[in-house]
């Protein structure tokens, strides 16, 4: 039971950043713009946070200064993500192909900027990340205790974010003209929705997001950023937002689903039974889950009508 | 040749060589502000890759990969389809070529070893792929998030094929490999540079794009199917083949690049301890080369030069070498955001067209 609540406690912390960055995702593609650039945004955010809490924790801000590295990369992941914006939206350019730059020049701008501010250092010094907190009487429950209420308050922060941003899509004005721009422009423009401007701010949602997702990263579980902090993790968020179907509690249950499987990575070995398994195949286990679940239940995939086309009032 | 002319004499090349001039100019702004000198920086990088017969022959076997991801991500893109698989494609096209030299490599004789494991790699590549092409196809599943699953799954597959069946005893790699793709008898003019016939393998391929893609029925259908699918379905194609094929012939491309790294270059496979992110280069070239084949070789050229040069701008400016991200990243920005390009150009063209007035 106790091996349980261990379990779980690590799935959370691999998830977190995950959901961040989905979540992102979901903004900027349910506005109608595709975000193959979350993996440089999240590259971004794991910069700015491992910068930003660096200087803050220098400053003497003790345990403030995780939040700084946070703030930070708040800010970069939205600057990152106009460069996006002002290609995809602003000039129309192919969604994909200006995804794909965000993500050439994260990874080649931060790490250039990492070497510049530390003296050619591939990697930021260490610095201290969160550390978790358990919320009072709800951490003794036996399994889900440990599980979650004694997690990093990213996590806290991630779940109760997932339930916000499900009532703001679908339950408020704002998420209704954010869905109708990426399903269906033009009468969205008709009904005097200013589409650009939505999809400016979908984007930058999902920059802020992504870049929160990517400190986590450096503020849980690496406590630097190096070239390989982020490595395929934004694709991963990718994969859980369509796995999600677009939906925030869908991509929430689609990154748990990921987390568990990284973290029993590190569970696996602890069993008699599964040493005779080769670990390439238990590392496959999600991928594969994820293909198999796919075929079998979800089927036909549900898309943004919108998703990929620049908004163009001549063409109504 | 006078396709050939006719190709340069129209606008099209102008936003690419705009583009390319604007990313070196960005990239020279931000050497400017971190403190470097970029007319050295730039210097050295040309040096390192022109400075002598071998960085010249080792910046070719650089680009040598990068055109055939660079194809197969063009060639999916092109029927409809967004590859980020290609670097799976390449893995397993890589452990098919093991597999293939090193365990019948003491049976045949190298004029067929060589060429049966090469096939090996380009059609188990091509299967890869197909995974993801099927299951749009038949199940309508989005071929993003299959071939970045099956991104992973390659990687840990080929690692266990690897780490069972051809470990060489206490290393982390494969046995040496008995089939060779090198071209030992340029070796001595390009001293010791690792030249080999992938880069020949990929300049068919490209011709083969070409063909396949603008002279083929064929070629037509899967180019109608990219265009417009529905529309394609409405003349009689049938979209879900297409899709299939398409993916099949994008990942034989990316299987290539991997015989030729393993056959060509290394004559090993080694446990990968990450993605080695040939499929994400694929990609920028891709993109860079406007999708077309020859657009798609140029960028290679471009692309393998500046990523083989900028470890010479380490060396002889100081400048880290993760610039050149920078400049290649806004180079496509400025090539897929044409409408800035544009903007800059306005005030020439406007000249010119007073110009004619007058």
């Amino acid at each position: 039971m106790e091996i349980l609540g261990q379990l779980l406690n690590t799935t959370l912390v691999f998830s977190t950043a995950l959901i961040f960055a989905a979540l992102g995702g979901i903004f900027s593609e349910r506005s109608g713009v595709v975000n193959i650039g979350l993996e440089g945004l999240m590259m971004f955010g794991a910069f700015a946070a491992a910068v930003g809490g660096y200087y803050a924790q220098e400053a003497g801000m003790g345990e403030w200064a995780p939040w700084v590295g946070v703030l930070s990369a708040m800010a970069v992941g939205v600057i990152g993500s106009l460069i996006h914006a002002v290609a995809s939206i602003t000039f129309k350019a192919d969604q994909t192909i200006s995804g794909t730059v965000i993500n050439f020049l994260a990874a080649g701008s931060t790490l250039y900027m990492v070497k510049l501010i530390f003296d050619g250092s591939g990697e930021t010094p260490l610095i201290d990340g969160f550390s978790k907190v358990s919320i009072p009487g709800l951490s003794k429950i036996p399994v889900i205790g440990e599980g979650i209420f004694n997690s990093y308050p990213t996590t806290y922060l991630a779940i109760i974010l997932v339930i916000v941003i499900y009532f703001v899509l679908f339950k408020t004005p704002f998420g209704l003209r954010l869905r109708a721009v990426g399903e269906h422009p033009s009468a969205a423009d008709t009904l005097g929705v200013n589409v650009n401007k939505m999809r400016y701010v979908g984007v930058m949602l999902s920059g802020m997001l992504a870049g929160i997702g990517g400190a986590t990263i450096t503020l849980t579980t690496t406590g630097t950023f190096a070239h390989n902090t982020i490595s395929g993790q934004g694709f991963i968020a990718i994969a859980a937002m369509i796995f999600g179907k677009w939906n925030p509690l869908g991509a929430f249950g689609a990154a748990v689903f990921f987390g568990l499987s990284q973290a029993i990575r590190n569970y696996v070995q602890l069993f008699e039974w599964s040493k005779s398994i080769p670990q390439e195949f238990i590392f496959m286990i999600p991928y594969v889950l994820t293909i198999i679940v796919l075929v079998s239940a979800v089927g036909r995939s549900s898309a943004p009508k919108a998703l990929g086309e620049p908004y163009d009032p001549s063409k109504r | 040749m006078s396709r050939i002319k006719k190709i340069f004499a129209t606008d099209s090349y102008v936003i690419p060589v705009v583009a390319i001039l604007m990313g070196f100019l960005v990239g020279a702004i931000v050497m400017l502000i971190g403190g470097y000198d970029p007319v050295a920086a730039y210097s050295a990088l040309f040096k390192r890759v022109f400075g002598s017969p071998y960085d010249f022959g080792e910046a070719v076997r650089e680009m040598t990969p990068l055109m055939l991801t660079g194809l197969a991500v063009a060639f999916a893109f092109r029927s409809g389809m967004f590859n980020i698989g290609a670097d799976g494609q390449v893995m397993i096209g890589m452990t098919a070529a093991s597999v293939v030299g090193i365990k019948l490599g003491g049976i045949l004789p190298a004029f067929l070893l060589v060429p049966l494991a090469v096939i090996a790699a380009g059609v188990c590549g091509g299967l890869w792929a197909g995974i993801a092409g099927y299951l749009k196809a038949k199940r309508g599943i989005n071929e993003v998030i299959t071939t970045i699953m099956l991104n992973w799954i390659a990687l840990f597959l080929s690692n266990y094929i690897v780490r069972t069946f051809l470990l060489l005893q206490g290393q982390n790699r494969s046995e040496d490999n008995p089939a060779s793709l090198s071209m030992t008898f340029l070796f001595s003019t390009f001293d010791n540079a690792r030249l080999h016939w992938g880069t020949v393998i990929a300049l068919a391929a490209a011709s083969f794009f070409y063909i396949y893609l603008w002279k083929t029925k064929q070629g037509y259908e899967m180019r109608a199917v990219g265009l417009n699918p529905h529309a394609a379905e409405y003349a009689g194609m049938n979209v879900g083949r297409n899709v299939i094929k398409a993916m099949f012939i994008s990942g034989v491309f990316a299987g290539l690049a991997g015989a030729g790294e393993v056959l060509g270059v290394f004559h090993y496979q080694s446990v990968f301890a990450a993605s080695p992110g040939y499929g994400f280069d694929g990609i920028a070239v891709a993109l860079l080369g406007l999708t077309h084949p020859l657009g798609v070789i140029l960028a290679a050229i471009l692309y393998g030069t500046l990523t083989y040069g900028s470890a010479g701008m380490s060396f002889g400016a100081d400048v880290p070498p993760e610039l050149i991200r920078i400049v290649i990243g806004s180079i496509i920005f400025f090539i897929a955001a044409q409408g800035i390009v544009r903007w800059v150009l306005k005030p020439f063209y406007f000249k010119r067209k007073k110009e004619k007035v007058l």
